[in-house]
């Protein structure tokens, strides 16, 4: 599973990351995190609010933090 | 871009349907009783605690300080979690992705202005500027009905709507939203006449339409509650100190002083104001209080009011952030069309108030 957290790097794209990470962890699923910072890329997802989440291409959510066990259901699935 | 999927998937976390169908109308009714309730109380409460409790002797300029930051400490809290909570929740129904959807296609006039109206129930936070602006840029929305957008969500926010209505009360907060919008109008319009299109980076991005699914009731609130928490979190010291020195301000620097200088007849005041505001940003929260006891000593409110809007609408971060997509000239016309628009106000409001 390939994870892309979108985000110029406020706070609360760090805290989606590490929602992020922590979900992972608890769940014990492997996966490859990514934090992109860059414009182009971001903006190539047709995301126009940060933070968003990327799983395995595919945009799960945008400018908002999902909250937990919504998480941990997109990183089962 | 064929490769992404345009859809979310939806979820099912939360309440049964039943169940949540009336949670928000309880919640509401409960919610407003409770705050009519507590916000009655404050005054007696503040009195007590000032005059009875500590014992500080009324009429005293120590007194009257204590009371004054209890009491509007108190208020502004209570304004605060109430107002950010509701306004959260509303403007949940309100992604920058359903107002492009709503300014596609719009010609300039009708479309500045239903963005400066979206702008008012769409928050985005600093570091969304760019996606955001080149999202909306991109996908062949006017430059200026961008820019009208851009204006007025950070201008009209709810931060500055309550500190306003906490401490000034309903007439200027009302004057403030009017005046926010317009400035989001003519601001819009002035760029979109000046051709200034050769000025924004272009990214060659495809605009993408995101369908974004229903959360439930109970999910919504809760993310309400941890962005309400989040934000007391970061104004409420600013809010605290503020109160503190407009207290101070209250009890100890005599009218005049204020009044020569920053009064009605000093032609100087608007434009110092306005210069002064611009670099002080995340202060916004706090600059109320303080606004309020300046205003009470004799600044004048159309000075008090474009102070305000400068501090609240030209954000250096935000600048910082832009300057990636934006090239310098339309950067500097933007932030000289705000600024001139603050201090027309500023004129305009010391004339008529």
């Amino acid at each position: 599973m390939k994870i892309e957290v979108l985000g110029s790097g406020c706070k609360k794209c760090h805290a989606l990351e590490e929602q992020t990470r922590a979900a992972l962890a608890e769940l014990g699923v492997e996966a490859e995190v990514e934090h992109v910072t860059d414009m182009r890329r971001i903006m190539g997802y047709g995301v126009l609010s940060t933070p968003a989440l990327v799983i395995d291409g595919k945009v799960k959510c945008a400018g908002r933090l999902p909250a937990a066990d919504e998480l941990k259901k997109w990183l089962q699935a | 871009m064929t490769e992404h999927s345009n859809q979310l998937e939806p979820t099912a976390i939360g309440a049964p349907r039943g169940k949540s169908a009336w949670a928000p109308y309880a919640l509401t009714i409960t919610g407003a009783a409770a705050f009519a309730l507590i916000y009655r109380g404050l005054k007696p409460a503040a009195d007590w605690l000032t005059y009875d409790l500590m014992r500080f002797a009324p009429k005293t300029h120590l007194g009257e300080a204590v009371n004054f930051f209890l009491y509007d400490t108190a208020k502004i809290f209570l304004l605060l979690v109430t107002v950010i909570y509701g306004v959260t929740l509303i403007r949940q129904s309100f992604s920058p992705q359903r107002v492009r959807r709503a300014l596609g296609g719009k010609r300039e006039g009708i479309g500045n202005v239903m963005a400066a109206g979206l702008g008012v129930v769409t928050p985005f936070c600093s570091c969304s500027a760019c996606p955001l602006f080149i999202g909306f840029v991109e996908s062949g929305i006017p430059l200026g009905v961008t820019f009208s957008f851009l204006i007025s969500s950070p201008l009209v926010n709810e931060v500055a709507l309550v500190m306003l209505l906490g401490m000034f009360g309903l007439k200027v907060a009302g004057l403030y939203v009017s005046a926010g919008m317009v400035t989001a109008i003519l601001g819009g319009l002035a760029i979109g006449r000046m051709k200034l299109e050769k000025q924004v980076e272009r990214f060659g991005v495809a605009p993408e339409d995101i369908e974004e699914e229903r959360v439930p009731f109970r999910q919504r609130s809760r993310e309400a509650w941890d962005h309400t928490k989040g934000l007391l979190r970061k104004v409420g010291p600013w809010v605290a100190v503020g109160i503190a020195v407009g207290a101070a301000i209250h009890g100890y620097v005599p009218v005049d002083l204020v009044a020569r200088w920053a009064g009605k007849q000093n032609p100087w005041a608007v434009p110092v104001a306005v210069v002064i505001a611009l670099p002080l940003y995340s202060n916004a929260a706090g600059m109320v209080p303080i606004a309020q006891a300046l205003y009470a000593k004799g600044m004048a409110m159309g000075t008090v009011l474009a102070f305000f809007m400068a501090v609240v609408g030209l954000s250096t971060p935000e600048f910082i952030i832009l300057k990636q997509v934006i090239k310098p000239k339309l950067l500097a016309v933007f932030a000289g069309i705000l600024t001139a628009i603050f201090i027309l106000f500023g004129y305009l409001f010391n004339a008529i108030l």
